[in-house]
């Protein structure tokens, strides 16, 4: 369970984090929703000790993030795979290299066939081509290096996926696809996922419970159903700007 | 009382802003020291970026110090009296080669050549998030980005030193009996004559600290570059300017220490 009490965070003058409570629990999809620079990303890399509160307390699994010695914290990672917004995939590393650096058991990762099943594993799982793991990064186009990002991810086989923004710059057609992928890997994988979006409908196609996070707090937190009945006037913005043109799925 | 206030507020500044760099610097000395025992990592890397630096700096390197030797033994040619004996410019070839010439030359050139692609490199990895996405991954930044450059920093400039010390004193050589009429014997006997091991000695350890002192330099310039592609022309071009004025500064130092 992945659970954040009262975290406060600031940079400089600006208060991007104002005492956010917002709970995770084992096996569900959480998406968390807002519009950009309310600092979605910067919650999210709280949850990996990337970024330290200035108050409130961020515990994973019963530990607190903040409180974990490096070894520790080490260890905590190897059991959360992060997506990041443009992949952030190594330049200089073929794709192969790419996945086989999610392997975080360094016995596992110096085993070379090991590796080759692996990464193999992780790109059909993402649907991908065997043959893309000798690409380089910039040999591949906006949506196949999301899924890279995402074959990464899960190649240290984690118990939590951390997804920030996952179909931020692609077509409605390639983020459709990312939204299935995402979807079919939590249910494959039994993980517990976040994620990370200003895409509401990709939300509403994905998530078992979505969040709100405006102004530095968390606004609403609760089911699809209960997203469309609140009448509070942040989240019916929110939502009708997204579905405006746009029927709201099933 | 604004007009007193404000140079007092930009020296304040100015304090909180060296202290902060000197705390983040500190920070990341200390976690190369702690990647230090992940050899299996860092090794194989520090081979790859000796080779670039080494490599790929090589052709610059000749080219600057044949020149620089060239114009070493016509200035020579130039300052010379008939009163002095002539072995005399071997003397002051060599010597102003080995002792300066030949590691600060490297060590600025170095310093722009190797500190912008370090401070670049690194600096891009940072927004582009491929540094969060290794310490997401549980893997050190220091042991697979920092240690290999260091090392290679410290490794690859005393190297690439000793190769433009023979170079520029070949050329320095070859160049000086065109302008002046010296024979081979003069020359090496004025070379060998006030020679002392240390003098050589001296050039390597100059050029070991550049090495050290521009690598270290543009790697925390890069590591902490903030705010996109404008941050990672500016953490490069300071990468540079402090490496190069660092560099100086230390030539000072060891000059001041080693030579007295």
């Amino acid at each position: 369970m992945i659970e954040l009490v009262g975290v406060k965070k600031r940079f400089g003058e600006q208060i991007v984090l104002d005492g956010v409570d917002f709970v995770v629990k084992e096996g569900e999809t959480v998406a968390l929703l807002g519009p950009s620079g309310t600092g979605k990303s910067v919650l999210l890399k709280h949850i990996i000790g990337l970024i330290h509160p200035d108050a409130g307390r961020i515990m994973v699994d019963g530990l607190d993030v903040n409180k974990l010695t490096r070894r520790e914290l080490t260890a905590l990672r190897t059991r959360i795979g992060y997506v990041f917004q443009n992949g952030a995939l190594f330049d200089s590393m073929d794709v192969f290299e790419n996945i086989r650096l999610g392997l975080t058991d360094e016995s596992l990762y110096n085993d070379k066939a090991y590796c080759r099943e692996r990464v193999l594993t992780c790109l059909r799982q993402v649907n991908l081509q065997p043959s893309v793991a000798e690409k380089y990064p910039a040999e591949l186009s906006g949506g196949m290096r999301k899924r890279v990002g995402i074959a990464r991810a899960i190649a240290g086989q984690p118990k939590y996926l951390l997804y920030d923004e996952p179909t931020s710059g692609l077509d409605p057609v390639n983020a459709d696809i990312i939204d299935d992928l995402v979807k079919q890997l939590d249910n494959e994988l039994g993980v517990t996922s976040v994620m990370v979006t200003h895409d509401v409908r990709g939300a509403f196609r994905v998530a078992d419970r979505l969040a709100l996070l405006s102004d530095g707090r968390i606004v609403l937190a609760g089911t699809q159903k209960e997203f469309l009945a609140s009448d509070n006037e942040k989240v019916r913005a929110f939502l009708e700007r997204d579905f405006e043109n746009r029927p709201i799925p099933a | 009382m604004n007009l007193l206030l404000r140079p007092l507020r930009l020296v304040g500044r100015l304090i909180l802003e060296g202290l902060a760099h000197l705390g983040r610097f500190s920070m990341m000395v200390l976690e190369m020291v702690r990647g230090l025992p992940e050899w299996r990592i860092w090794l194989p890397r520090t081979f790859t970026e000796s080779y670039n630096i080494g490599v790929g700096s090589l052709l610059i390197v000749v080219v600057i110090s044949g020149f620089a030797g060239a114009v070493t033994a016509f200035q020579a040619g130039y300052q010379w009296q008939s009163s002095l004996p002539i072995y005399v410019v071997g003397t002051l070839i060599v010597s102003t080669i080995v002792l300066e010439l030949g590691p600060v030359l490297i060590g600025l050139v170095l310093s722009g050549r190797i500190g912008a692609r370090y401070a670049a490199e690194l600096g891009t990895m940072r927004v582009t998030e491929q540094i969060d996405a290794l310490e997401s991954l549980g893997r050190s930044p220091a042991s697979h980005l920092i240690i290999p450059r260091v090392i290679a920093g410290f490794l690859m400039v005393p190297i690439l030193t000793i190769v433009a010390d023979l170079i520029a004193v070949g050329v320095g050589w070859w160049s000086v009996k065109q302008v002046l009429p010296m024979t081979d014997a003069d020359f090496t006997y004025g070379a060998q004559i006030y020679w002392r091991p240390f003098d050589g000695y001296y050039s390597v350890i100059k050029a070991f600290f550049f090495g050290g002192a521009i690598a270290l330099i543009s790697c925390y310039m890069g590591f902490n570059t903030k705010q996109g592609a404008e941050g990672v022309g500016r953490s490069t071009t300071a990468a540079v300017v402090a490496s190069s004025v660092t560099l100086l500064i230390i030539n000072a130092l060891l000059a001041r220490i080693l030579l007295n």
